[in-house]
């Protein structure tokens, strides 16, 4: 596709077809949906029940009865990823949801009004970027004690200078553009205008900072919660298993391998359909391909 | 130029002064009383408000964090409650094994990234440039925790290189202090170098494409010279910033790294002070490594100017 062409507005097939060529994103997509099922089939049925532990199966190595074989307390491993997995995307879910509730509307504020506001927003986004997400996560348990509801909120927090600074990059183009100018002329205000034409020109952008922050949440839960500092025994959780692994390393190496491969492969899936959505939406790519 | 270096500076400053506000405000709120902590349960009442008198602790709020602030400025932090000792004696023991650990790590990610960044970006789209990539893409998503563990296993249990954890001092000589720090600098190095391996690459495609580089090429500059000393340095603002941001990230993950090593560094005196609810510890060790990313983030901005000369001139 050259410049000079005009622009054609492009069918919901063509997108479709356009976004299943690309690798990244089919690949991404299948471990992202793998992960999901996995953590969605934790409901109703795991291989083996994680709350009973039977002593006779203990530590057994990788077998066909148990795939990823049992801990020290007989418990079956693949199970125990199966419910991690739901608690991973639970506390990144909602970990992405206040870092985009809180910070889109706020980089959409200062977009639309510039001027002190934008100034006073960015100040507050340079605030928070001291404080590392582990940093105000370790503060935050200090003071109110370790919970997966206090390592939700610190990733939370961490997220929402990101969101607002992309919204507010994002809004900032867009605002010079001729049809906000022809809405303005139309009579609309500032926040229907955010509302109406800004939000959904800058929606693929969100989506694509949207799952890098998951990933980021993923990899940040599994780091609290193995310094002990998130998810509490007994609720399963990716780094928790591996901090009980730790200690049984020299006997028990599978224990420490399986729930590793499981955050790389979350991480790695959300990371690839990122950069997936991001070619399929980028202009500029479409045009080199 | 040198507006704009005041202005950061103001900015740093007042960054500052908020996060401590911030740090000191919401340590205030913990339940609990520092004196009666120190003294235990036998002690009495009046014992106990003596304490507390003597700490300061009566004081208006206001007066409290004035008098913290202005500790923090001249590196007294008080006393630690459990300890009994100076908490920046604590801070300066740690600080021997946090500090070297991260500078290590970022000497090393940055030993890696930038020149496979361009060996990518020379390749681009060739297979070599593609398999480069995909190693990055895994390193990116690796927890460092468990890359550590990883390492442990390989390179402690099996090889028998290096210990599996725990730190001889630097008083036995610095090479058994390096055998004890390389692991843990190798953990945090790789996922940081995949990063920065990729936002290398990135840059340096766009570098690449500018009419000087093909100036440079058409009057017969090798390939190698036009990589180093044209297309390098000019991508090197995207790589700065994020090494700037890293170094946080540095920091921040040694407080994970050093329980992977059991290596009594910053982190681990972070933990020990949350379990013994030694607050004043806290407090300050976050406001150490807090300060510390606002101060090396200033020093990105300002290394801008360094890199690139064009910027000195501009308002």
């Amino acid at each position: 596709m050259s410049d000079a062409m005009p622009q054609k507005p492009e069918t919901l097939a063509e997108l479709i077809g356009r976004a299943l060529a690309n690798r990244s994103f089919v690949i991404g997509l299948a471990i992202t949906l793998l992960i999901a099922a996995m953590a969605l089939v934790s409901f109703f049925w795991t291989p083996y029940d994680v709350t009973r532990l039977i002593v006779a199966d203990r530590m057994q190595p990788p077998s066909w009865k148990h795939w990823f074989g049992t801990d020290h307390f007989g418990r079956d491993v693949l199970s125990m990823i199966m419910i991690g997995a739901r608690n991973s995307i639970a506390v990144a879910f909602v970990a992405v949801g206040i870092g985009m509730g809180v910070g889109v509307p706020l980089g959409c504020w200062a977009a639309a009004r510039g001027g002190w506001i934008d100034e006073m927003l960015m100040r507050f986004n340079d605030l928070v970027f001291a404080f590392p997400a582990l940093l105000s996560a370790v503060m935050i348990t200090a003071v109110f004690g370790p919970s997966a509801i206090n390592a939700i909120i610190a990733i939370g927090i961490f997220n929402v200078p990101v969101f607002a600074r992309v919204a507010r990059a994002g809004a900032l183009s867009i605002w010079p553009r001729e049809y906000i100018l022809a809405a303005r002329a139309a009579g609309k205000g500032p926040s229907r205008i955010t509302l109406e034409h800004v939000l959904p020109n800058i929606a693929n952008l969100l989506l694509v900072q949207g799952t890098i922050q998951f990933a980021l949440g993923i990899l940040a839960e599994a780091g609290l919660s193995y310094v002990g500092l998130g998810t509490q025994p007994p609720m399963a959780s990716w780094g928790r298993m591996l901090f009980d692994a730790q200690t049984l390393m020299m006997v028990a190496p599978w224990l420490a391998l399986f729930p590793g491969c499981a955050i790389l492969l979350a991480v790695l899936g959300l990371n690839l359909l990122g950069d997936g959505i991001a070619d399929i939406f980028d202009p500029r790519t479409r045009r080199r391909a | 130029m040198t507006a704009y270096l005041l202005k950061r500076l103001l900015i740093g400053a007042a960054t500052l002064v908020v996060a401590s506000l911030v740090v000191f405000l919401m340590l205030e709120v913990v339940p609990g009383d520092p004196a009666r902590l120190m003294l235990g349960m036998s002690a009495s009442d009046a014992q106990v408000e003596l304490l507390r008198d003597q700490m300061g602790l009566n004081q208006p709020l206001i007066v409290r964090y004035l008098d913290w602030a202005r500790g923090l400025l001249s590196l007294d932090f008080g006393k630690s409650y459990t300890y009994s000792v100076p908490v920046i004696d604590l801070i300066r023991e740690r600080l021997v094994v946090s500090l070297p650990l991260a500078l290590i790590a970022l000497a090393l990610s940055t030993l890696i990234a930038i020149p496979v960044g361009l060996f990518a970006a020379a390749r681009r789209g060739k297979a070599a440039d593609t398999a480069a990539m995909a190693v990055a893409q895994v390193g990116v998503a690796m927890p460092n925790f468990w890359f550590a563990l990883l390492l442990v296993y390989v390179f402690a249990v099996w090889l028998r290189l290096v210990p599996a954890g725990g730190f001889p001092g630097w008083g036995n000589g610095v090479w058994p202090a390096l055998k004890a720090l390389i692991l843990p600098a190798f953990a945090l190095a790789l996922p940081q170098a995949a990063i920065l391996s990729r936002v290398t690459r990135a840059a340096l495609i766009e570098v690449l494409g500018e009419d000087y580089i093909r100036t440079a090429r058409a009057k017969g500059m090798p390939q190698r010279a036009v990589l180093w000393r044209h297309a390098l340095r000019n991508a090197m603002i995207p790589v700065l910033t994020i090494m700037g941001l890293q170094f946080a990230f540095l920091l921040a993950g040694t407080i994970i790294i050093e329980n992977v090593f059991y290596l009594p560094g910053l982190g681990r005196l972070i933990f020990q002070a949350i379990t013994q609810r030694d607050l004043i510890v806290v407090e300050s060790v976050v406001m150490l490594l807090v300060a510390t990313v606002i101060v090396v983030n200033l020093l990105v901005d300002l290394s801008y100017a360094l890199v690139d000369p064009r910027l000195r001139t501009r308002q």
